[in-house]
């Protein structure tokens, strides 16, 4: 039995380039990426140097301040160049992967019967502590502290996100053995959410040890940060963690087999993608080797919204299984603003004529479409953002940087991805989602 | 460096720098800006504050072009000149130009030297203020009074507090309210609101008085004068050059409405609060009035439709606007029925409310906050 969250307000924004449900290929990655940016929080320490053999499952960096956490090479082979950027910052650590691949083994062994701090070593160890997110604030995990709760989303409502369920749905043994090891370091269960629409065919609403829910509604309601809010608000003081499916059926699989496995499905995605479909990689894999790219492409990791510009020459994160390819818009629509019908251009607003073809699917582009502006129109902020926060206000009191305001009006209940689809239906073309991180910053900073 | 392209003119660095935000404000209204998105989002909805400015500005239409009309037939009509349908729209037209003119000259030209003056893109919003302001003014109003008052409610009323979406006034009420209190004689009385052609003159029945100062005297003054509720429905009579039309205001508040660009929240709310206070003054004994005539008389339904909407000087919040709303409406016959000195109230109510409208959000919001703190720990 599953709990129902019905949520009305937000958006799926009608983009086009959704994935095919096919595995077009298996990429066997020549060059694989650690990129310590993946993890928000970790100041990165170097453990290897150019030249040293590692394993999959062997440690590259660690945490300087909380140093048994390690982040370890998806993939056997040679350390060949360290890259860093402004100021000496770590960006990324180049691993030439060997032909024949070999794991360092962490020990086969049966879920139930780890301890907390067994499950916690495990992970710590084998590089997988970094898919434990920490909420507020959506840093990594604090390995001292213990959470309200664990709150995993198997409902991906994101533009152009992956399907869940096929992504997933034969990893479903590992799934459940990962969900049994991270119910141990918590006392307040694992919640776990799926899709109102696909409840009944899902095989995610048959795995034991979790609280189901199961959610409807546009986008963000497929979104963990809105669905805590719903089912159980984080007070000042406490922490969630919370974890991606695709990670538990990594952490599933080490505990299984005792072995490192971050292979997963990507679905390439995006109005600019050539074939959208699904291909087989490692996190760190080359985008040139994902997928080709043509023109004024911008190769984003992740959905649209949020995602990250990796750039042609950049590399697939840690989290990400979607890559997205839109044109960069800017060419110049002449009185674009002033034109009754721009057929091309999609409005949630009834100022253009996008409401008269509810069904159609646009060819987006990263045009801002207008100048940057003060806020005016507000209540359109309020329209896609399902919760019992303050957008507005809470946008006001992180510019203004008052943290009591920011308490007040939910800061702790919400990240940028959150308020995301705040960037896309703002008149006043302001960068919401750059504005909630600056107050977020300045949480972390005054609340240490 | 050989490869290195010199700055345009008008780019960081070329000669005429200084006049960027004038190129720019030029060049983004002919062709949308080519930015791409840099942080955030990558895609963007089409929408932006030029398209919700023009929405507006098309919403007002009907409005001017019937005031444009009806000032050629109010003409008429006190001189008893044999004019026909386009001889009147024309007439009117010549008189509303000018109007319009001074407004957007004087109005736009401060806003592009501050705009300079801070460095920032020129913003659209006096496209509206614009519009408003000679659709709310007499038809006799001199022009140097006009412009006088544009610049006193553009530099004071927007600029000061940093431009479009800073503002705590609405920019043409508070124009509009400069001439009232400067040159009360040229903004009130029965002599401003109809052109007489010089060479003209009025015939033995004009009076020029607008249907709000008749009222005072009853419903039988009301009819004497000519006035009936229908010919204050169709807008036929004496008035501010825009308001007079119950018609073709509610054809913009229905472009407004349909568009999502003005709150129905607050049209209807201010509505209500006229009515109840208009049905409780006819019960009390302050009007012969019934309550429906405070809505077709005067300001009070474009005031409602257009100023009081205005989504930078409103309340913001959903549950504010039901109140500023009704509140506005309220304070505006209240004025009416109660305070012999000034004839029409909507102006000083929707003034009065936009000063108030960040106290009812902030009761709004504490009450919010303390409703969800509790939601929070009962969680």
């Amino acid at each position: 039995m599953s709990n129902n969250i019905s949520l009305k307000k937000g958006l799926d924004i009608p983009i086009k380039g959704a994935a095919a449900q096919k595995v077009v290929k298996t990429v066997v990655p020549g060059i694989v990426a650690v990129k310590p940016t993946d993890f928000r929080g970790l100041v990165p320490r170097l453990l290897v140097k150019e030249g040293d053999r590692v394993l999959a499952g062997s440690p590259v960096l660690a945490d300087k301040q909380n140093p048994e956490i390690l982040f370890t090479s998806p993939v056997s082979g040679t350390v060949q160049e360290v890259v860093r950027g402004e100021k000496r910052k770590l960006l990324a650590v180049l691993i030439q992967a060997d032909a024949a691949q070999a794991s360092v083994d962490f020990g086969a062994a049966d879920a139930a019967s780890l301890s907390a701090g067994e499950v916690k070593d495990l992970l710590l160890r084998s590089g997988l502590w970094g898919a434990l997110i920490q909420r507020p604030y959506g840093i990594m995990a604090d390995p001292s502290l213990k959470p309200k709760a664990i709150f995993i989303s198997a409902f991906n409502s994101a533009p152009l996100a992956p399907d869940t369920d096929f992504v997933l749905g034969d990893r479903m043994v590992d799934i459940q053995e990962g969900l049994i090891a991270l119910s141990k370091l918590t006392d307040g269960g694992i919640h776990l959410a799926i899709s109102q629409a696909a409840e009944a065919r899902t095989p995610f609403a048959k795995l034991d040890k979790v609280i189901l829910h199961a959610v409807s509604g546009p986008h963000p309601a497929g979104n963990v940060g809105v669905q805590i809010s719903h089912i159980s608000p984080i007070r000042k003081g406490e922490t969630i963690w919370t974890v991606s499916p695709l990670l538990v059926a990594a952490i599933g699989h080490l505990v299984r087999t005792g072995k490192l496995d971050l292979t997963r499905k990507v679905a390439i995605t995006g109005p600019a993608a050539s074939e959208p479909a699904y291909v087989e990689a490692l996190p760190g894999t080359p985008v040139s080797a994902l997928t080709e790219t043509e023109g004024d492409v911008r190769v984003i990791g992740g959905d649209v919204l949020t995602g990250e510009i990796l750039g042609k020459d950049g590399y697939l994160g840690f989290f990400d299984n979607q890559l997205t390819l839109i044109r960069e818009g800017r060419e110049r629509e002449i009185l674009g603003w002033a034109k009754p019908f721009r057929p091309k251009v999609h409005s949630t607003s009834w100022c253009y004529f996008s409401w008269l073809t509810p069904r159609k699917q646009y060819d987006m582009d990263t045009n801002v479409h207008g100048g940057p502006r003060a806020f005016v129109e507000t209540k359109c902020f309020e329209d896609v953002t399902p919760m019992d926060i303050f957008p507005i206000y809470l946008i006001k009191a992180c510019l203004a940087g008052d943290i009591e305001k920011m308490e007040q009006f939910g800061i702790y209940e919400v990240l940028p991805e959150d308020l995301a689809l705040c960037d896309y239906v703002d008149p006043s073309k302001n960068d919401i989602q750059a504005m909630i991180q600056q107050g977020i910053d300045l949480m972390i900073k005054e609340m240490a | 460096m050989a490869d290195e392209k010199k700055p345009g003119p008008f780019e960081k660095g070329g000669k005429l720098y200084w006049l960027h935000s004038t190129i720019d404000a030029f060049d983004t209204f002919l062709r949308v800006p080519g930015t791409v998105t840099a942080k955030g989002a990558h895609v963007r909805d089409g929408i932006d504050l030029k398209r919700v400015m023009i929405m507006v500005v098309i919403a007002l239409v009907p409005a001017a072009l019937f005031g444009m009309y009806n000032v050629g037939y109010q003409s008429a009509l006190a001189t008893g000149a044999d004019w026909g349908f386009w001889q009147m729209f024309w007439y009117g037209f010549l008189r509303v130009l000018p109007l319009f003119v001074v407004s957007y000259l004087v109005g736009l030209g401060i806003e592009f030297a501050s705009a300079q003056i801070r460095g920032e893109e020129v913003n659209e919003g006096y496209l509206v203020s614009g519009f408003l302001i000679p659709l709310i003014v007499p038809v006799d109003v001199p022009l140097w009074m006009l412009a006088l008052a544009v610049a006193f409610a553009v530099l004071f009323g927007k600029e000061v507090f940093g431009g479009t979406g800073m503002n705590i006034w609405n920019p043409a009420l508070l124009a509009r309210a400069f001439l009232f209190f400067a040159y009360p004689s040229s903004m009130s009385g029965s002599s401003c609101w109809v052109h007489i052609p010089r060479d003209m003159a009025a015939v033995d029945a004009f009076t020029g008085a607008t249907p709000l100062a008749v009222a005072h005297d009853g419903m039988q003054a009301l009819s004497d004068a000519g006035y009936s509720f229908c010919t204050l429905f169709g807008g036929l009579i004496p008035g501010s050059v825009g308001e007079t039309s119950v018609i073709a205001i509610l054809i913009g508040a229905l472009i407004l409405v349909w568009t999502g660009v003005a709150s129905w929240k607050i049209m209807v709310s201010s509505i209500a609060g006229g009515l109840l206070v208009g049905w409780l003054g006819h019960l009390g004994g302050a009007t012969e009035l019934p309550a429906y005539y405070q809505l077709v008389m005067g300001g009070f339904l474009f005031g409602t439709v257009f100023m009081a909407t205005d989504p930078v000087t409103s309340a913001q919040t959903e549950c504010g606007k039901w109140i500023y709303g009704f509140l506005v409406g309220a304070l505006a016959v209240v004025v009416r029925l109660w305070n012999p000195g000034y004839a029409e109230g909507m102006m000083l109510a929707i003034l009065l409310m936009n000063t108030f409208a960040p106290l009812i959000d902030h009761c709004v919001v504490t009450s919010a906050v303390k409703r969800r703190e509790k939601r929070i720990q009962n969680a």
